[in-house]
C-alpha cells in the first residue's frame, strides 16, 4: 500500500482527526503545565487513566468512560491532598502508588480479554472509533472553553500566586479546574498515544516552546503548533515508514523538537543582552 | 470624607497567642502608614486582614467604607521582592497587565484605554527599557518597579506594601519609596507600609503603628521612636537613637526587631494612643 491508499483509510483519518484534538488540547495546557511545575501531576493522572480504564471494564464494560471517569477522581483527590507543591508532588507519588496496584487488582477481577485496558499504556491510535471522535472533539472543545474562560487568574496564580491571592484570585479553585482540564486532556491523549508517552505531547512541546519566547499567548500557540508537528507527523511518518510505531515517531519527534529548542534559542540571545542593572 | 481605614477594637488571636488586641485607629485620606514590629507581631496578618484573607478574632475593619473583601479593585498590592524563575515564560509588561484584570474570570478584550493606562504605569516607574524582557531576567530593583507599576495600574486609593525593600539596596531602596509616595501625592493615595526598616521610608511617614509582645502603639514617629515608649512596648530597655534624619533602635536584647513575638503578656488590655 502507498502512502496516500493509507490516507483513504477511515481508520488513517480518525488516527489524523484523533492525533490533531490530542494535540491542540495538549499544546494549551502544556505551558501551564511548566509555568506551575505540574510535570508530575501529568504522568500520575495518565498512569492512572490505566486504573479506570481496568475500573470501568469491571463495572460497565467501557474502558474509556473508566479512565475518564477516574482521571477526575484522581485530579479532585490530587487537589485535595497536595496543598503546597512539595506536598502535592509527594500526594501524588502516594495515589500512584496505591491507583497502580488497585489497578491490577482489579484486571485480575476480569474475565474479558484485558487488552482494552492494557491499550491504554501504551495507546492505540488506529483503533479510534466514530463515537471516541466525538468525545474527543467535545473534551478538546470544553477544555478550550474553559482556559480562555480562566486564562487571566490562571495565569496571575502561575507566575506570581502572592499577589494573585492579595488580588482576589481564588486559588484553590482555579487550581482545582485546571487539575480537572489535566486529567480530562491526559487521558484523551492516553487513548491515542498511550499513557506511558502522554509527556511528549503535553511538555515536550511547550517545553520547548519556552525557549523560543516569554509572551505567554505567543508561547501557547508555539506549543500547540509543535504538539501539532510531533502527533500529526509522527503518524504521517509512521504511514511512510511501517516498521515505526506510531508512538515511536510522535515521542521522537517531539524530543528532536526539544533538542532543537535546547541549541536554537533566540530566546537566549535576548537573555545575554538583557539590562541586568538599571540606573540609580 | 470617609477614612480609608477603620479600625474598631480588631483583635487577631491563634489559640491563645495574641498578635495585636483592641486596635483601634481611624486613618485619613492620604496618609502614610508605617506598620513596624518584631517578625510574628501580627503585621502582615494586618494586611491580610485588610485585603480580606484573614478573618478577625473581633472587631471590626473598615475599607473604604466597606467591610474587607477579597478582589477589591480600589486596593493595590505590592508584596516583597522574590525572586522569578529566570525561564518563567512572560515578559514585565504581562506581569503589570495583570494588576488590571488578572483576578477576573472570563473574556476580556484588551482596549486602547488599557494599553495607554499600561504605558503610562510603565513610564511613571521608568520601566519603559525593559518592560518588554522576560520578567526573570530582570534584577531586583527592575522587578519591584514593575511591581509598583502592576499596583498603581488601577489608580487604587488605598496602597498596601508588604516590605516592599526587603533585599533591594538602599538605591532601589529610595526609588521604590519615592514611586510609592509619588502615588500618594499624585493620587491622594493612602499607604499602609509593612517595614522592618524604618529609615528608608521615614521621610515619608505620618504616622507609625508598632506592634510587639501582643500589644501596640501608634502616633507620630516622633510620638512612637522615643526611649520610654518603646520599653514599655518591649518590656525591656530600649534605647532611640537619631543621628542626621536616621534612627536606631538598641536594647539589651541582642536584636529587638528581629526578636520573635512568640512568647508575651498582656498586662494592659487595651492602649488607646493619640492617632488622628
Amino acid at each position: 500500500m502507498t502512502f496516500f491508499t493509507y490516507l483513504s483509510l477511515p481508520a488513517v483519518q480518525h488516527a489524523l482527526i484523533a492525533a490533531t484534538l490530542v494535540a491542540i488540547a495538549c499544546g494549551t495546557i502544556g505551558p501551564f503545565v511548566i509555568m506551575r511545575g505540574m510535570s508530575f501531576a501529568v504522568h500520575g493522572t495518565s498512569e492512572l487513566a490505566f486504573t479506570g480504564a481496568a475500573a470501568g471494564l469491571l463495572i460497565a464494560n467501557d474502558a474509556v468512560s473508566g479512565a475518564l471517569t477516574g482521571a477526575l477522581v484522581v485530579a479532585l483527590l490530587i487537589g485535595l491532598l497536595g496543598n503546597t507543591e512539595r506536598e502535592r508532588d509527594s500526594s501524588i507519588g502516594v495515589i500512584l502508588a496505591a491507583g497502580l496496584g488497585l489497578g491490577v487488582l482489579l484486571l485480575s477481577f476480569y474475565q474479558g480479554f484485558a487488552s482494552a485496558a492494557t491499550n491504554i499504556l501504551f495507546g492505540d491510535i488506529f483503533g479510534v472509533s466514530v463515537g471516541q471522535i466525538a468525545l474527543l472533539v467535545s473534551i478538546a472543545a470544553a477544555s478550550l472553553l474553559v482556559m480562555s474562560w480562566i486564562y487571566r487568574p490562571l495565569l496571575f496564580a502561575s507566575v506570581d500566586h502572592v499577589v494573585a491571592q492579595a488580588m482576589g484570585v481564588p486559588l484553590r479553585i482555579v487550581g482545582l479546574i485546571f487539575l480537572f482540564l489535566l486529567a480530562l486532556t491526559v487521558t484523551e491523549a492516553a487513548q491515542i498515544v498511550g499513557t506511558l508517552l502522554v509527556l511528549s505531547l503535553a511538555i515536550s512541546p511547550s517545553a520547548a516552546a519556552v525557549r523560543w519566547t516569554a509572551r505567554p499567548r505567543t508561547l501557547i500557540i508555539i506549543s500547540v503548533i509543535l504538539a501539532l508537528i510531533a502527533a500529526d507527523g509522527g503518524l504521517l511518518l509512521s504511514l511512510i515508514a511501517p516498521v515505526l510505531k506510531p508512538s515511536v515517531c510522535i515521542t521522537g519527534i517531539s524530543f528532536c523538537i526539544y533538542i532543537i529548542a535546547r541549541y536554537i534559542t533566540p530566546h537566549h540571545a535576548r537573555k545575554l543582552s538583557a539590562p541586568q542593572e538599571e540606573r540609580a | 470624607m470617609e477614612h480609608p481605614i477603620v479600625a474598631t477594637n480588631a483583635t487577631l488571636t491563634y489559640g491563645d497567642r495574641t498578635l495585636w488586641r483592641n486596635l483601634n485607629f481611624d486613618l485619613p485620606a492620604g496618609s502614610f502608614l508605617a506598620v513596624l514590629g518584631p517578625n510574628g507581631s501580627g503585621k502582615t496578618s494586618l494586611l491580610r486582614s485588610l485585603l480580606g484573607l484573614q478573618a478577625l478574632s473581633s472587631g471590626t475593619l473598615s475599607i473604604l467604607g466597606a467591610s474587607p473583601r477579597k478582589g477589591n479593585p480600589h486596593i493595590g498590592y505590592i508584596p516583597q521582592q522574590r525572586g522569578f524563575d529566570r525561564d518563567l515564560p512572560i515578559r514585565g509588561r504581562d506581569l503589570v497587565s495583570l494588576g488590571l484584570n488578572g483576578h477576573r474570570f472570563g473574556w476580556h478584550r484588551f482596549s486602547l484605554h488599557d494599553r495607554i493606562a499600561l504605558d503610562t504605569v510603565i513610564a511613571a516607574v521608568g520601566a519603559e527599557r525593559y518592560a518588554d524582557s522576560p520578567i526573570g531576567l530582570l534584577s531586583g530593583g527592575e522587578q519591584q518597579r514593575l511591581r509598583v507599576a502592576q499596583a498603581i495600574l488601577g489608580s487604587p486609593e488605598l496602597l498596601l506594601c508588604d516590605e516592599p525593600l526587603l533585599s533591594l539596596d538602599i538605591a532601589h531602596q529610595h526609588e521604590i519609596v519615592r514611586l510609592i509616595n509619588a502615588q500618594r501625592k499624585e493620587q491622594n493615595a493612602t499607604i499602609v507600609f509593612v517595614t522592618h526598616e524604618i529609615n528608608p521610608i521615614l521621610p515619608y511617614v505620618d504616622l507609625v503603628l508598632y506592634f510587639a509582645n501582643g500589644q501596640w502603639k501608634l502616633g507620630t514617629p516622633d510620638d512612637i521612636f522615643q526611649d520610654e515608649v518603646l520599653t514599655e512596648l518591649f518590656h525591656t530597655d530600649v534605647h532611640v537613637i537619631r543621628d542626621g534624619g536616621r534612627i536606631a533602635i538598641v536594647s539589651q536584647q541582642s536584636d529587638i526587631n528581629d526578636e520573635a513575638g512568640g512568647h508575651h503578656q498582656h498586662g494592659t488590655p487595651s492602649e488607646r494612643e493619640a492617632d488622628k
